[in-house]
């Protein structure tokens, strides 16, 4: 009964990493006694439970989850919205506008095709299709800012510690940053030279989330941009 | 088309033309800067000439295959040039396999007319036995990624690949072609390059990326040979252009591909 | 008493019977798929792309307790000498589909319902065995994508030329050859998901190249997890928080 690598080691499917009885967390599975690892990640001992934290993975979608995506169809009574998942989802007329319903409805004046939301997913149908809510405060049709991708297991990262790192780039660059559980981030800054500042910032966690410090680097990498402008 | 289902985010369109108005691009260039070029010559064994070039993200990789066959009957005296470009799924979620569509075709025979409007290639020095037997010269354009302009970046890569190509020698013995085994430098008369530009709302952009090329309201690639002279011209899009803007525009071509000469030029 | 001693031949490129040709795999090369590798195998090119999970279409295919992995083999023009068509062969379908079945196995298909994931392999250059050469990267880009798995999958010839059982066929070997034996083998699950083969052998000989077969795909299933891990350099023990 062991555990099989160190800590926090680097692992890819097929690698065992725990042999005897385990509570078996995120990314493993179990056969014939051994525990393995489903995706690359880091393997995480912890409490008598071991799980992997995954480098590559897409997004799953979760009851909860906040998501920004993009409306790709318009269908009787629903909005197709793509939030980068294994299928679209589905938002229903009545958890987009909060009003009793009227025959003229023109679903098009509400979102057209090409919009952008931030939404809720509130639940997944029978056949796990993600259904959404844009009713609530916060979430709505998007109409300033742009959106950039980082991959969704490391989401976590963009966000820090109790938003530590979130936090960190709102104060420095002072941009209004939303932060999609899809690995979608909408940006909206008051001038382009922040943007960049900002999009350089998640590029470079998309680079780095797996090697620690990392809060650090991007502090460190922050007060350089600024001696440089002040310079 | 840059995303995955065919639907053109109006928030992307709407930063894109703000910033493209302020006089940038979103990575950051100007309007008139191409992206980083790699290109690199000679990078298949089994092609008599190669060439991939990176464009920014787009990759595309050209094999020039030299054989032979039956020439064209109205030119029974002259080798035969072909160009054929495949869009490989791998370049773009949206891209689906399948035959060449539209697009794939219009690349191939923009790359193709360029190379043939320029005459790089003596076809009468490529027939071998008149009506019967001549040079077939294949060059085959591979879209490997796709992030914009795969004409300039196709265009580059099969002049790269035809400058570079080395063939065997067939000899005419008795009425028959019989190899032998000498091999020989393909000559390339001429460095045709495409220049290809975008207009969008009332600024022109050059080397346009995968989202420039969504929200375009027009495309115009002009390709210029080292002489200054325009091998040939395609606009695609549904926009006009003015006289005035197609004035700035053949000058930036003229500009531009003496760049791109000297870093063919530089590689070899 | 006297030794028989086995005199091994030279092959046609100098390798030893049990050599495989030089290997390189590298992870992630295309930034626009979900997941990515790219395999020279000697002097086979191979470059694949995976997408997915994503929706299927046309819906009525898709299955409504699993997703369907969907596999394309197909060789560019200037691959192969002299050059071939780019339309597909009936060759290309073949290996199409026996690489969906040894890829198959390993993936956690029944996660995503209804769902496609797509694995195109496009062969830049071919000399014998590009099919086990995009098994190889297949795999590797399908853990890239982020795809759950439940082990790699390695893929290696073995076969016969000039009465010898030989690895890793070359284009050579496999033309002049008296048999080719592609395997593909999940080395942690100890289980076969391809098996072919062309030409003739007694039984005896057809396990024996097997089992040289599975030698290969050990050593190339190291390989596989070098390249996947490269990818992140080495991982720190300590994660700050």
């Amino acid at each position: 009964m062991s555990a099989t690598f160190e800590n926090r080691s680097l692992v890819v499917p097929g690698d065992v990493l725990y042999e005897g009885r385990i509570r078996t967390g995120d990314n493993t599975f179990r056969t014939q006694g051994k525990v393995y690892a489903t995706r690359i990640g880091l393997v995480n001992y912890n409490r008598n439970m071991v799980s992997v934290i995954a480098l590559e993975a897409g997004f799953n979608p979760l009851s909860g989850d906040l998501v920004i995506g993009d409306v790709i169809d318009i269908e009787l009574g629903k909005w197709i919205v793509d939030i980068d998942a294994d299928t679209p989802a589905n938002l229903n007329l009545p958890d987009a506008i909060d009003a009793p319903y009227r025959s003229n409805i023109v679903m098009p004046e509400i979102l057209d095709v090409g919009d952008t939301v931030v939404a809720k997913i509130v639940d997944m149908d029978r056949r796990r299709t993600p259904i959404l809510s844009i009713l609530g405060r916060g979430l709505g049709k998007v109409t300033e800012g742009f959106t950039v991708r980082l991959t969704p297991s490391k989401i976590p990262r963009l966000i820090g510690k109790k938003g530590s790192m979130v936090n960190m780039i709102l104060k420095e660059t002072g941009c209004n940053i939303v932060i999609g559980q899809n690995g979608r981030i909408l940006i909206h800054g008051q001038n382009r030279e922040q943007e960049v500042i900002a999009i350089s910032v998640i590029e470079k966690i998309e680079r780095e989330a797996h090697i620690s410090g990392l809060t650090n680097r991007v502090q460190e990498y922050l007060r350089n941009l600024k001696v440089e402008k002040d310079e | 088309m840059s995303s995955k289902y065919g639907v053109v985010s109006r928030l992307k369109k709407k930063k894109i033309t703000e910033v493209i108005a302020s006089g940038k691009r979103m990575d950051g260039r100007s309007l008139e800067d191409y992206r980083d070029i790699q290109l690199r010559t000679g990078v298949l064994e089994k092609s008599e000439g190669s060439a991939e070039v990176f464009l920014g993200k787009t990759r595309v990789l050209v094999g020039v295959k030299v054989g032979t066959g039956t020439p064209f009957e109205d030119t029974p005296d002259k080798g035969v040039l072909m160009c054929n470009a495949e869009f490989s799924p791998i370049a773009h979620p949206s891209f689906e396999p399948g035959p060449p569509d539209e697009n794939a075709i219009e690349l191939a025979r923009v790359v193709d007319r360029g190379l043939r409007s320029a005459e790089i290639l003596d076809f009468e020095k490529l027939c071998l036995i008149p009506g019967k037997v001549v040079y077939m010269v294949h060059v085959d354009v591979h879209v490997l990624n796709y992030d914009g302009n795969l004409i300039d970046s196709s265009a580059l890569a099969a002049i790269a690949a035809l400058k570079t190509t080395k063939h065997k020698v067939y000899k005419v013995k008795d009425g028959e072609i019989e190899l032998t085994d000498k091999k020989v430098e393909l000559t390339v008369r001429k460095e045709p390059i495409a220049v290809t530009m975008l207009k969008i709302g009332n600024s022109l952009v050059v080397d346009p990326s995968a989202d420039e090329e969504d929200i375009m309201d027009t495309r115009l690639t002009i390709t210029v040979d080292e002489e200054g002279n325009i091998c040939t011209i395609q606009k695609t899009g549904s926009e006009g252009l003015t006289q005035e803007e197609l004035k700035i525009m053949m000058k930036m071509a003229s500009d531009k591909s003496e760049m791109m000469r000297k870093k063919l030029s530089e590689t070899k | 008493m006297s030794k028989r001693r086995k005199r091994t031949k030279k092959r046609y490129d100098g390798r030893k019977p049990n050599e495989l040709r030089p290997l390189k795999i590298e992870s992630g090369v295309l930034p626009n798929a979900d997941g990515s590798a790219y395999i020279e195998m000697g002097r086979n090119k191979v470059l694949v792309g995976v997408f997915g999970p994503r929706e299927m279409h046309p819906k009525r295919f898709s299955k409504p307790d699993m997703a369907t992995l969907r596999c394309r083999y197909r060789m560019a023009p200037f691959s192969v000498d002299p050059r071939r068509s780019p339309a597909p062969s009936r060759r290309d379908n073949e290996i199409s589909m026996v690489m969906r079945y040894a890829l198959e196995p390993a993936v956690f298909l029944d996660r995503y319902p209804r769902s496609a994931i797509d694995v195109y392999a496009e062969i830049l250059e071919a000399d014998g065995g590009t099919r086990t050469a995009c098994i190889n990267a297949a795999t590797v880009a399908l853990v890239d994508a982020g795809i759950p798995m439940r082990d790699l999958v390695a893929s290696c010839a073995a076969g016969k030329m000039d009465d010898q059982l030989i690895l890793d066929l070359g284009d050579y070997e496999d033309k002049e050859g008296q048999a080719d034996v592609p395997v593909a083998y999940m080395p942690k699950l100890d289980k076969i998901t391809l098996l072919q083969m062309d030409g003739i052998l007694p039984m005896d000989e057809f396990e024996e190249c097997v089992n040289l077969a599975i030698e290969g795909c050990n050593q190339i299933y190291e390989m596989q997890k070098e390249a996947l891990k490269k990818k992140y350099g080495i991982a720190d023990e300590q994660e700050e928080e």
